[in-house]
């Protein structure tokens, strides 16, 4: 299943997760998930629409790095906050994504808002698998 | 101290992290603290400020100043001059936040004239620049003035009814730096901030009214030079960045680099430091979208002060001409810079990054303008929302030993979750209205991240620098209205 916690000792003024999943697609969902429980309660998230999109990157840290810096440009870009993922993670020559996002207009008097995250890091940033679990390190500029 | 390296004590407040305690080093590293703040820095300051030693070019040492702490690739308070023909260029010494910087703004207004009206002007403010997650700005500009914005910085502003002319010679490299050029800069990130031009971000960035006492001033002659003469003063402080534009200038190049490198045969020790040679067609790109990005922040800042001015104008209901609303200075706080220095006794053209540190110019540069000449060049450290901020002036001293660069803020001490773990941020609110400080946040969450008791002591930090000769105190300012992002 998805997990994440936060690092409360590592890089002092951002926020560091370590985050987890039985699946590379519960990894990325939980890397998600984190990302935006920075940015706002996401229980005050209703997803109303529909996003799909596609990644692809030759290495499986890539892919990840590629995913948080799409969603945190779509936060800007398009204004919105995402609640729901359902991901799809295959490897041919390359690690593919294809994601189907539900999301939420930015609404400052409606959702619980926290603080913006600019961006996600190469600082200490890592995926491996250990004991059947895919689990990533990464920080995120605030 | 969290480090188990060698650090030497060269002089009171002046340590030195030899080249032999780690691999690669190519200079030493240099840190600027008193004993205390040394034992406070946390393991980050020292790992990181020894990983930009390492990197080609670097000249004479790796740099923290005395608000150092744990960022990513440079650690926040990290200053490095690379050589420009043979060094490089690294996202990762410049921070996402391209530019991120402070301006201070004076005005004729006294404390006994805005106090009254605290709540009102904190809310007018609050109205005027946005501020948050999500927040966008009411100036609405095409992709052809955006391209403009990214060439012109605060000269467009200016240009276009945002701003007085005589502006322009207050904001470091007049608000503008020469070569940037839009078409470094992706798709991604004009789409990115298009819409965020004149607003606050979040974070550590605030708009803060604050006074001067009579008491509080060090140095009467260049408080006066830099238009701060009267008891009970009020100014105005702005701390933000280049928002989701230079985010992404960022996020866009740093990919770039970390494809780069193997190209040419380079290695980092921290993926975040990954780097090009500045001459090189990778180089030469992110500095000219980079740039883009510095120029974008500049325009930024400008925009939000016409907003005080209009703001300011609204509460008191007088013509913005008699409210006396000038800019002291705008400094930037993350970037790299094209300067000169004197290097083994020649001249040599370098490549400064500065992450989390301010340029410190001493007198008779001719970057300033002329009427700071004599005094140097305004420097503008921001403290925690509860605590005091300074005004400072750059020596000569900085010219020769710093790159002409010192301290930008207090520097964080404490994570932001173990920060909102001991304050709440309704709790807060209430605490600062107690002691005088009216509060208006986009987020209370955010706000409790930002408690005093997560920095370090601002006076330490600022001390350390005026007894080294840095930078000298001209200026401290007490909060007293702060608009949170």
């Amino acid at each position: 299943m998805e997990e994440y916690i936060f690092l409360d000792d590592i890089a002092t003024a951002d926020v560091a997760i370590e985050s987890r999943g039985d699946t590379l697609e519960e990894l990325f969902t939980a890397s998600a998930m984190a990302t935006f429980e920075v940015m706002a309660d996401t229980c005050s998230i209703q997803p109303e629409t529909k996003k799909t999109l596609q990644l692809e990157n030759s290495e499986v840290d890539g892919l990840l790095f590629d995913w948080l810096a799409e969603i945190i440009y779509l936060k800007d870009s398009e204004s919105m906050l995402f609640g729901k993922y359902n991901l799809k993670i295959t490897k041919d020559t390359n690690y593919q994504l294809d994601a189907e996002i539900r999301d939420e207009e930015i609404n400052q008097s409606k959702h619980d808002l926290r603080c913006d995250v600019k961006a996600i890091t190469f600082h200490l940033f890592e995926v491996y698998q250990k004991d059947g679990k895919w689990i990533s390190r990464f920080i995120l500029d605030i | 101290m969290e480090t188990e390296m060698k650090v030497n004590k060269i002089s009171d407040c002046l340590w030195e992290i030899p080249k032999t305690e780690k691999e690669g080093m190519l200079v030493p590293a240099r840190i600027y603290a008193s004993d205390t703040l040394l034992e406070e820095m946390d393991k980050g300051v020292f790992e990181q400020i020894t990983n930009v030693a390492c990197l080609p070019g670097i000249q004479k040492y790796a740099l923290c100043m005395p608000d150092g702490h744990w960022g990513y690739g440079f650690p926040i308070g990290g200053v490095a001059a690379f050589d420009t023909k043979e060094g490089i260029i690294s996202p990762g010494g410049i921070g996402f936040d391209i530019n991120c910087g402070v301006r201070l703004i004076t005005t004729h207004l006294t404390v006994d004239e805005v106090k009254p009206r605290i709540r009102e002007l904190v809310n007018e403010l609050f109205r005027s620049v946005p501020a948050g997650v999500g927040a966008k700005g009411p100036l609405k500009v095409s992709v052809s003035q955006l391209k403009e914005i990214m060439k012109k910085g605060a000269d467009w502003c200016i240009e276009n009814g945002y701003g007085l002319p005589h502006d322009r010679e207050k904001i470091e490299e007049c608000g503008h730096i020469p070569g940037a050029d839009p078409s470094k800069v992706s798709e991604k990130a004009i789409s990115r901030g298009i819409n965020q031009l004149g607003t606050l971000g979040s974070g550590n960035h605030y708009l803060e009214i604050q006074m001067v006492t009579i008491d509080n001033i060090y140095d009467e002659k260049a408080a006066n030079v830099f238009g701060i003469s009267k008891q009970d003063q009020i100014v105005i402080m702005v701390h933000c960045g280049s928002r989701g534009f230079g985010h992404q200038v960022a996020t866009d190049y740093l990919r770039v680099f970390d494809k780069a490198m193997k190209k040419y045969g380079m290695t980092v020790r921290d993926r975040e430091l990954a780097c090009a040679p500045f001459k090189s067609p990778e180089g030469s790109d992110y500095y000219k979208a980079m740039l883009c990005a510095a120029n974008s922040a500049f325009a930024n800042r400008q925009i939000i002060t016409h907003r005080i001015r209009e703001s300011f104008s609204k509460v008191f209901d007088t013509n913005v001409d008699n409210l006396g609303i000038e800019l002291v200075y705008d400094v930037a706080h993350n970037i790299a810079k094209v300067e000169k220095y004197k290097i083994n006794g020649k001249e040599k053209e370098v490549l400064v990054h500065r992450k989390g540190s301010t340029r410190s110019f001493g007198p008779g540069r001719k970057e300033l303008p002329e009427i700071y000449r004599n005094v140097g060049q305004p420097v503008i450290v921001g403290g925690s929302m509860q605590t005091d901020s300074y005004l400072l002036a750059g020596t000569e001293k900085a010219m020769e030993e710093t790159f002409g660069s010192t301290m930008h803020g207090a520097g964080r001490t404490m994570s932001r979750s173990a920060a909102k773990k001991r304050v709440r941020g309704d709790k807060l609110l209430k605490a600062m209205a107690k002691d005088g400080i009216h509060v208006k946040t986009a987020s209370m969450s955010g706000l409790a991240e930002e408690a005093g008791i997560a920095y370090k002591e601002i006076s330490e930090v600022v001390e350390t620098m005026d007894k080294l000769g840095i930078t000298k105190k001209v200026v401290k300012l007490k909060p007293i209205g702060n608009i949170k992002g």
